[in-house]
């Protein structure tokens, strides 16, 4: 079972002079599902990309499991770390599988080949994303929603302990959104893997997360479970306007809408 | 086998098209290009101011193996026609050719440009500029200092390029291009200045590229570098594929992106210059070779570079073969054939895939 921690440490970033990331202490504990939602530019991708060193923060610092994440290569952060970033284009010409076989490269040397070990980890983790049929189409004339979850495959077949999605269901389709973050929680529930996930809907975030942290300007402005976050006071305060907040009928969740 | 699923409402007739049903035989057409490569450069052999008769021509060679018993039926004259003036050139027009198609497709997968070439990084106008001064202050080492010059300029726009933070391949082709322009500047400076036509006309047909003076030396003096080259970047073809998903991705999927592109650039500009010190600037090859073999067999490095490298020297053999032949007993620059059959077919090629990669 996993028990990797990743946490950020009184992180800043800013390019330039414009602060993006002001002060972030946050950690992703194992096992949990944790939604980061925000207006735009409140630094959200910003964060994950901090999160997998991606971009170096400039104060503050973050740790896997006891070690800075600065201090480790870019392969073993791989091997742990597992990033599906925003609305992907993959190189045209590749097929499905050969993409997803590239989640494999954490794990192998320079001089090795991949094995039938490899191969059995891409297939499984096609099969667990439903984009084991896709296998042998070429990925340029897959659909947003097909390229979205051999992304995830891609990221399944790094083997990581965590999980970090950017904005995963920007331009898809309501049943397609639906898929995707059934697919992430069950991924969480099953294999207990960690997943941050950056969304823009406060609707899918609160349904499937058990955990929300709001950002506005940079900061964590608000942080804990979906009721507590998702208050119509709050989302005023954040995104400035004003939001009815209803029960989900079935699962008491709360839901934001147009008042 | 490839099958595509034909779905919905994507443009069925190009899908049929873009699957690549060889990619499971990809083993045999390496094989099967090795072969053409061997057959082309046998017949190439044949050609000359002595034709050779190709059964002679394999009689030669194989009186040369150890334990052969042939009775030689040729004059001696043709044996070194054979060993010391047409087979160095082959061997070497096929070696510089899959030299400049394996860069050529280097520098396109680093960079993720289509237009990138061996060029690109400032190799030939630092090599232009080195040859230059070897030939306008008569220095001799011609090879030397091209060598020398390409070199220097890959390393001089590598540290232009990073020194503007990270190197991204947009600030290194930005870099080539300004420096490479600042150095042909200097070459047409000293060109200018010197009063000596031959010395003149001597860069100018450098420029083109030609094999007029191969020998087995050449052969020798340029083979370690390409050894070199050639094995860093075949162990990086994979790492090549996964650059393909941008420079963000691939540190994301554990690639250490900088010390790649860096040892990237290094290999193929050392694969370029130690090619363009024997041969001078040939250009087309290694801008259009590897783009035809993505056009038709798609963009894994994998394949890509073997079978770029394996056609680029095929392509070189038979451009030189025109080159000596064609005026007989005076030599065209094979730069010209190579970019007068080349371009042609290329505009084919991308006219038959429109629809592609590109």
């Amino acid at each position: 079972m996993n028990t990797l921690q990743l946490r950020a440490e009184g992180i800043s970033f800013a390019y330039r002079d414009q602060i993006v990331l002001n002060e972030i202490d946050l950690a992703i504990q194992p096992g949990e599902l944790v939604g980061v939602i925000g207006p735009n530019g409140s630094g959200k991708s910003t964060l994950i990309k901090c999160l997998c060193r991606t971009l170096m923060p400039q104060r503050g610092r973050v740790w896997l499991d006891g070690r800075e994440l600065s201090s480790l290569t870019a392969q073993q952060i791989a091997r742990h770390i597992a990033v599906v970033p925003q609305a992907v284009e993959l190189p045209p010409g590749f097929t499905a599988f050969e993409i997803v076989m590239m989640g494999r490269i954490p794990h192998l040397a320079w001089w090795q080949n991949e094995t039938a070990h490899d191969r059995d980890i891409v297939r499984a983790a096609m099969e667990a994303t439903q984009t084991w049929t896709l296998a042998d189409r070429l990925v340029n004339h897959l659909s947003g929603g097909e390229r979205q979850r051999v992304v995830i495959a891609r990221a399944l077949a790094q083997e990581p302990q965590i999980l970090l999605l950017d904005e995963p269901t920007a331009h898809l389709d309501i049943k397609h959104q639906i898929e995707v973050m059934e697919l992430v929680r069950c991924l969480n529930r099953e294999r207990g893997l960690a997943v941050l996930i950056v969304s823009h809907d406060l609707n899918l975030a609160a349904q499937y997360c058990s955990r929300l942290i709001l950002f506005k300007d940079g900061r964590i402005y608000t942080s804990g479970s979906p009721r507590q976050v998702i208050a119509p006071d709050i989302l005023r305060e954040v995104y400035g306007v004003n939001l009815l907040v209803l029960p989900h009928p079935h699962t008491q969740q709360p839901m934001a809408v147009v008042g | 086998m490839i099958k595509t699923q034909l779905v919905g409402t994507r443009t069925r007739a190009s899908q049929q098209k873009l699957t690549y049903p060889i990619r499971a035989h990809r083993g045999a057409l390496l094989l099967g290009a090795s072969g053409v490569l061997i057959v082309i450069g046998a017949m190439a052999a044949t050609f000359g101011s002595v034709a050779i008769p190709l059964d002679v021509l394999l009689q030669i060679i194989t009186a040369k193996l150890p334990g052969a018993q042939i009775v030689a039926t040729w004059t001696p004259t043709w044996e070194t026609i054979l060993f010391d003036i047409r087979l160095p050139r082959i061997v070497l027009a096929a070696l510089v050719g899959g030299a400049l198609a394996t860069s050529g497709a280097t520098y396109q997968g680093l960079l993720r440009n289509p237009l990138a070439d061996p060029y690109l990084i400032g190799v030939s106008s630092g090599a232009g500029l080195g040859a230059t001064m070897a030939i306008v202050f008569g220095v001799g080492a011609i090879p030397l200092l091209a060598f020398i010059g390409a070199m220097g300029a890959t390393a001089l726009i590598y540290a232009l390029a990073r020194a503007g933070g990270r190197t991204t391949p947009t600030t290194l082709i930005l870099a080539g291009v300004a420096l490479g322009a600042f150095l042909s500047a200097l070459t047409s400076f000293l060109m200018f200045k010197n009063d000596s036509a031959f010395r003149t006309h001597q860069v100018i047909a450098w420029m083109m590229g030609s094999f007029a003076l191969s020998s087995w030396q050449s052969v020798a003096t340029m083979l370690p570098y390409l050894v070199v080259g050639w094995l860093i970047v075949y162990v990086n073809a994979r790492v090549l594929n996964v650059l393909q998903l941008g420079d963000t991705q691939a540190q994301q999927l554990g690639v250490p992106v900088e010390r790649v592109t860096m040892m990237l650039v290094a290999a193929a500009s050392l694969i370029t210059a130690a090619a363009v010190a024997v041969s001078g600037v040939i250009g087309f090859v290694g801008l259009i070779v590897p783009h035809a073999v993505r056009l038709v067999w798609g963009p894994d490095h994998r394949f890509l570079l073997p079978m770029s490298a394996l056609l680029g020297a095929t392509f070189l053999i038979i451009a030189d073969t025109f080159a000596r032949t064609l005026l007989a007993p005076s030599e065209l620059p094979v730069g010209i054939i190579t970019a007068f059959c080349g371009a042609p077919f290329f505009l084919y090629l991308l006219r038959q895939r429109k629809e592609s990669l590109v």
